[in-house]
């Protein structure tokens, strides 16, 4: 796998993701590939899952961010059975605690299954979606040992 | 003094993989038993309340029963967090005067018309509506392949397994505690089949490193019914009452049904926190005073999870508590003595509560002595139930 998670051959077949009136923001920034974050335009508090209100200050003016990408991983699991729909083979799914002090799900490549580890050091990626959109991914940082 | 609600009767259908019926003949059966047990007319029944993802609708089950004419309907959001939760709706409904008989009924054919374990992925993507499920999964999970509740359960409990030196091995000693149980209780799909700590190690995995198959609660078919009324009405119904002392829902903020991967602090479960704290307070009680819990075990994580945030013990000493069979009938806590939601059937978290009524009222297969109050937990709503 390279860091776009690129198969060999064919087409992506991970599913495309779905979303709320809300989120749209942050999968067009995906396909630009942008990971977006939302900001309280008013009290500068970032959120997530997005929403159209800040539960700080309850403005309901909204900027996107551009997060850093960069974060470590929180919790992470590998789904066996029933096998994922789209994935040649079981993913790890991750959940990312981003610098900027939000989480998100995702899943961590370019690491064996024996070597993801909670607290790792780990870099947003972007990989496609059959329906030729994108999602964030995360591959281990810069410097850090592979697995 | 102020009213007192209490369950005045319980039913159900036969739990199956294959019940050859309409979840509303499944809802109806369920409904007039727990009607039979409690003595009362169904026609005096003036209150319905479910889940917003039950299959039936409050106009057909009352078509079937005759209801005269229905004073207040409600369902609850959030899957299997609206379990326990009916019962403290319905008991805030009898207690303000809304209506004075609910029925509260779950029914599903959830093994043969549907399987909740299977992997969700919309046909294509774009914008959806996810009002009334309480999780953002099919949002923020789906596209990573955490696509089956136990993906999403398993990611909310790997950080705190890590937390605590928790392993899958710990996490066995629930599923066979509870299998112990179903096996002598012939309600339960594996009675007759117990298992052991082997038998657990040896399953599938389902979700790496955290759920095997036999840490999964079962797919079922089957409808359950609980009457709740006045406790001065019950006390002249046919069975023997059993007061709601407290309940309680507490969906703190960030918090959300399975997905629960926002809030501060994942070593925890803050609903639970939440439900715990409110349910002390409005009763007087202690964990202490509960001789039995009937804790949602949809995965055996929920059990440890909340036999913490209920304070049964502390954070990160469940793998212990469960073990040398202390959550067994005879042991200091007896925990889902029905064989739970893994061992008898997977009725969205409502056989769950009957088995505490049947406990209270003295009639359980696998009966646990000198029991005066019960915990029934879903993680976002809990109650506390007694004979006394």
């Amino acid at each position: 796998m390279t860091h776009n998670e690129t198969p060999a051959a064919g087409p992506a077949t991970r599913p495309d993701p779905v979303f709320t009136a809300d989120a749209v923001f942050f999968w067009e920034g995906i396909a630009r590939g942008e990971l977006l974050g939302q900001r309280c335009a008013d009290c500068k508090k970032i959120t997530h899952p997005p929403r159209p209100m800040c539960p700080a200050c309850h403005s309901v003016k909204r900027e996107t961010v551009k997060l850093s990408g960069r974060g470590k991983v929180a919790s992470w699991v590998i789904p066996r059975h029933p096998a994922p729909v789209g994935f040649a083979e079981a993913p790890i799914v991750a959940l990312i605690e981003l610098e900027e002090g939000i989480r998100l799900v995702s899943n961590v490549i370019d690491v064996g299954a024996l070597d993801v580890r909670g607290g790792m050091a780990v870099e947003v990626r972007f990989a496609p979606t059959r329906g030729g959109k994108a999602v964030p991914v995360f591959a281990p940082a810069a410097g850090t040992a592979r697995g | 003094m102020a009213k007192v609600a209490a369950i005045a009767g319980i039913g159900q259908t036969e739990f199956s993989k294959n019940s050859g019926r309409s979840e509303l003949q499944l809802a109806a059966e369920a409904s007039k038993a727990a009607l039979d047990d409690a003595g009362i007319d169904p026609a005096d029944v003036d209150g319905m309340i479910t889940f917003t993802i039950d299959g039936n609708d409050e106009i057909g089950l009352s078509r079937c029963l005759g209801v005269r004419d229905l004073a207040y309907t409600t369902r609850i959001p959030g899957g299997g967090a609206a379990s326990v939760a009916t019962i403290h709706q319905a008991a805030a409904a009898v207690t303000s005067g809304a209506c004075e008989v609910v029925v509260v009924w779950r029914a599903m054919n959830e093994r043969s018309q549907y399987r909740f374990g299977q992997p969700i992925v919309p046909p294509s993507g774009g914008v959806v509506n996810v009002a009334g499920n309480g999780t953002g999964s099919l949002l923020w999970c789906m596209p990573f392949g955490a696509q089956t509740p136990a993906s999403w359960e398993a990611l909310a409990t790997q950080h705190y397994m890590e937390t605590y030196g928790v392993t899958n091995r710990d996490l066995g000693y629930v599923s066979v505690a509870q299998r112990k149980h179903a096996a002598t209780n012939p309600l339960a799909w594996f009675f007759g089949k117990p298992i052991t700590l082997e038998d657990h190690q040896q399953s599938k995995w389902i979700v790496e490193p955290v759920l095997r198959l036999l840490d999964c609660c079962q797919e079922s078919d089957g409808g359950v019914a609980i009457v709740i009324t006045s406790l001065e009405r019950a006390r002249d119904s046919k069975s023997r009452p059993v007061r709601i002392v407290a309940s309680a829902q507490s969906i703190p903020c960030e918090v959300e049904v399975i997905s629960n991967y926002y809030h501060a602090d994942l070593n925890l479960m803050p609903e639970a926190r939440g439900v715990a704290k409110r349910l002390y307070e409005r009763s007087g009680l202690t964990p202490k005073d509960m001789q039995l819990a009937m804790i949602y075990d949809a995965f055996t994580p929920q059990v440890l999870k909340q036999l913490e945030a209920f304070g049964f013990c502390g954070k990160g000493e469940a793998k212990d508590f469960v073990k040398g069979g202390n959550i067994e009938v005879g042991g200091a806590l007896p925990v889902n003595t029905n064989g739970g939601l893994i061992g008898e059937a997977y009725i969205h978290g409502m056989n769950n509560i009957t088995e505490a009524v049947r406990q209270l009222r003295g009639t359980a297969t696998n009966q646990v002595k000198n029991l005066t109050n019960a915990l029934v937990s879903c993680g976002m709503a809990g109650a506390i139930l007694s004979n006394g």
